[in-house]
């Protein structure tokens, strides 16, 4: 444990890596939070769900944030709800079998820009006559537009962008755009800011027979992280990479590094056929394509992130970190303690795991560390290849995900961008770590 | 896995210490050379055979075979103006009864311990068999060709970019060993942290603010579309499209490579004969030249070759990302199209090209290093 004080000292004379440290702890705590806030199921569900989840999001919207920096604030997503604040319900009759049912929706829009699309999801009841529903909007200047007349069946869909007859008397600007323009600036459309109300008469033909409307006016950003092609929120990728990008990372870093040491110090220790043997099937290992055959692992087996990671350790077994591990182990096994040990009796096992391994811990742990953003990388690697883990979203299957979708092409860099500095972030993290510990660890690296 | 930047500090010569006599050196040479060979053959065919086994995991060789028998005899049968009058169930039997007849032909029914050599003899000698889905772009069919068509590219892409990256890095970190401690050595040091990043990350950046924002350079592919005619403006294009991914090859192993030579050299500059070389008053010229780059070049051309086994496996994601048609990209096709048997031929073309840098590896090594160069036989690995 002082061996351990004392570690923790020498790194505070290093400022980036105190700053990898700090960011690293960042990033664990970030993964507990996740894994606790957001259990696997729900992250699944919310990455997996259906329309029925993300239904109300805007495609390929950048993050909220965004707005900071813009001088035309885009717009965010405003849903209006039947039971929300400022939307009046009121029925009439009008005679025997015709009754008035009226919605009125009032809200407040203050941004520059307009919105994405708007979309009205009508639900009705009704047993053999559907409501005949006529649709205004009364912009913050006065102004009536009728929108639409329709009848609605019991669950609607009414998209105002699609509505050709809409868009002739809107003089060809599409609705999302000429129901919010500005008129007294017809070149450069502008839109309108105040509070618009909207307007749903309904006419229904039964006493029992009812209309709501859900209406969301998609914006042009959303959320903290921004939205993918699906509508889906990224920040659950984002938030559900972290525990993944360090388990899969830690996780390779240990099982490649332990491995490959007991495979080193076996062969030094018995020496002989098994040493030659050893260094024979290393070096037939260095001929194995190690992506290559992961993608075929990935293809005819199994696409499981946990499958590829046993793979990744099986490869590197007899890897080629073995002949540096060996120079080594080779000068140790001649140390005098050894030779006392041995006097004594102890058992080969003992004293490869008890006498040969612990003195290779200095060259190894900086190793360890630095290898970590190596695996990191080598998942978002994979899942650029299309070899991601079919359920997990992880930070290379954003990468993936926008980079098939063009969003460098597109002008959407944030959805590239996002899990590219997480990435990154992190893999400077533990580098800078590595490099620090490397450093104190071998003092010949200190002097120059 | 990352690539290693760091410099391999010992070499993995073993000492043998006769001096040869020159007058048989060539004979030792070339016994040397057969040799390596042989003992580099046996490496590829067990590593192939490793290859074989992995992909036969799910059986997947064998239904690739029967999938393209019966695809052939189902073409065959169908195209046979005798065979049409005859009911469609008859003709599904015929198909099936032929399918069987072939798989007993091609040997199907004997176990797989026997098959498994069968597949090594045919991937030793790079028949690679038919590609499902995909095609090469002068229309084969054969995986061969689909492959041998991609090598150029990813030769031309690779060969420039790591050229440039060892050699810029090489002696920039000679020029840092020289002025150890100034602003610009710690600069450096302080930047290698950067390099953990593959090519392909800094593909984005790049192609996001070059391509993508400023639009001077191309998002991607090897050569413009439609192709000039000239070969004048062809090279330039070509070079054009070349510039991003070398940048990104570049970023991402100038700054770990330059902080391990530099390191590498500073620690040999310490030796104790460098030492007396500066005390005799040599220059510094001369001493860099004989006294430090001489006896580290077995080392420098080992992390030559190591760049180059590495290289083949780096290419194939920075390939993607530019759309670079070569065989990373093949093989991110081939993915993409479950064709499976382009991808095995992929694995098995890769095996090769690791077993020739190896080769190569020990053949400079043997050139170069007068003590392997006497040790013959298994002396050098």
């Amino acid at each position: 444990m002082k061996w351990l004080r004392q570690t923790f000292t020498d790194i505070k004379q290093y400022p980036s890596a105190v700053g990898g440290v700090i960011i690293i702890a960042l990033l664990v705590a970030l993964a507990i939070y996740t894994v606790i806030a957001i259990p696997y199921s729900e992250a699944i569900r919310l990455w997996r769900g259906g329309e029925d989840v993300w239904g109300d999001n805007p495609r390929l919207a950048p993050p909220a944030w965004t707005n900071l920096f813009r001088s035309k604030k885009l717009p965010e997503t405003i849903v209006l709800t039947p039971d929300g604040e400022n939307v009046t319900k009121s029925t009439s009759v009008i005679s025997e079998d015709m009754y008035d049912v009226t919605l009125e929706y009032t809200f407040d829009y203050p941004y520059d820009d307009f919105p994405q699309s708007i979309t009205f999801f009508f639900t009705t009841q009704y047993e053999a006559r559907a409501p005949h529903l006529s649709i205004s909007w009364i912009t913050p200047d006065g102004r009536k537009i009728r929108v639409g007349d329709i009848t609605a069946d019991y669950k609607l869909t009414y998209r105002l962008d699609q509505d050709a007859r809409l868009i002739r008397r809107l003089d060809g600007a599409a609705p999302s755009i000429g129901l919010f323009a500005d008129p007294e600036r017809a070149g450069d459309p502008v839109a309108l800011k105040g509070t618009y109300t909207l307007l749903i008469q309904a006419t229904t033909f039964e006493e029992d027979s009812d209309v709501d409307a859900k209406i969301v006016l998609y914006g042009k950003v959303q959320g903290l992280a921004g939205t993918d092609h699906h509508r889906r929120d990224i920040t659950v990728a984002l938030l559900w990479g972290t525990p993944i990008a360090l388990a899969f990372g830690l996780l390779a870093a240990v099982g490649t590094t332990f491995t490959t040491i007991l495979i080193a110090a076996i062969g030094v220790w018995f020496g002989g056929v098994v040493d030659e043997l050893i260094q024979r099937i290393t070096e037939i290992n260095m001929l194995l394509p190690l992506l290559p055959i992961l993608i075929m692992v990935g293809t005819f087996m199994s696409r499981s992130l946990w499958i590829i990671l046993g793979w990744i350790i099986l490869l590197s077994i007899f890897g080629a970190a073995i002949k540096g591990y060996r120079a080594i182990f080779l000068q140790v096994k001649e140390s005098p303690y050894i030779e006392a040990a041995r006097a004594y009796g102890a058992s080969n096992w003992r004293l490869i795991t008890l006498y040969l391994i612990p003195r290779i811990i200095p060259v190894l742990i900086p190793r360890l560390v630095s290898s970590i953003p190596g695996f990191v990388f080598l998942e978002a690697s994979l899942a650029l290849l299309g070899l991601g883990d079919p359920v997990l979203p992880t930070w290379g299957k954003l990468i993936e995900d926008a980079r098939a979708n063009g969003a460098l092409y597109n002008g959407l860099y944030y959805w590239i961008l996002e899990p590219a500095v997480l990435l990154m972030v992190a893999g400077l993290a533990f580098a800078m770590v590595g490099f620090a510990l490397d450093r104190i660890f071998n003092p010949r690296l200190r002097e120059v | 896995m990352s690539v290693e930047s760091q410099p391999v500090q010992s070499a993995a010569g073993s000492p043998a210490q006769k001096n040869a006599p020159s007058s048989n050196q060539l004979l030792k040479l070339l016994r040397y050379t057969v040799l390596k060979l042989g003992a580099l053959f046996i490496a590829v065919a067990i590593g192939i055979y490793l290859i074989v086994l992995i992909a036969n995991m799910g059986g997947y060789v064998d239904q690739m075979i029967i999938g393209q028998a019966r695809e052939r005899i189902s073409l065959q049968v169908s195209m046979d103006p005798e065979l049409k009058q005859l009911p469609t169930e008859e003709r599904l039997q015929m198909i099936d009864d032929l399918v069987a007849i072939e798989e007993r032909r091609l040997g199907l029914d004997q176990p797989f311990l026997v098959r498994s050599f069968r597949f090594l003899w045919n991937a030793l000698t790079l028949q690679l068999g038919r590609a499902q889905f995909m095609s090469s772009d002068s229309g084969s069919r054969l995986v061969k060709n689909i492959i041998l068509e991609r090598l150029a590219p990813t030769l031309l892409l690779m060969a420039t970019s790591n050229l440039l990256v060892f050699f810029i890095n090489l002696f920039f970190a000679l020029f840092l060993s020289r002025h150890y401690g100034s602003f610009l050595d710690k600069l450096v040091i302080s930047l290698s942290p950067i390099s953990t990043a593959p090519a392909w990350f800094y593909g984005i950046f790049l192609i996001l603010l070059f391509a993508a924002v400023l639009g001077w350079l191309p998002f991607g592919g090897m050569v413009a579309a439609p192709p000039p005619e000239q070969l004048g403006p062809y090279l330039l294009s070509v070079g054009r499209h070349l510039i991003l991914p070398v940048l990104a090859w570049l970023i991402s192993s100038f700054f770990g490579g330059v902080y391990g030579w530099r390191t590498f050299f500073l620690i040999f500059s310490m030796e104790d004969y460098v030492e007396l070389a500066r005390a005799k008053g040599l220059s510094d010229r001369q001493i860099e030249r004989r006294y430090i780059l001489q006896p580290t070049l077995p080392n420098i051309i080992t992390n030559f070759a190591l760049m180059l086994i590495w290289l083949w496996q780096g290419a194939t994601i920075l390939e993607t990302m530019f759309n670079w048609p070569g065989l990373g990209r093949l093989l991110y096709q081939a993915v993409g199209l479950f064709d499976s048997p382009v991808i095995v031929g992929s694995a098995v073309i890769y095996a090769y090209l690791l077993a020739l840098t190896v080769f190569l590896l020990d053949f400079i090594y043997a050139l170069v290093d007068p003590r392997v160069r006497v040790g013959s036989g298994g002396a050098g690995r």
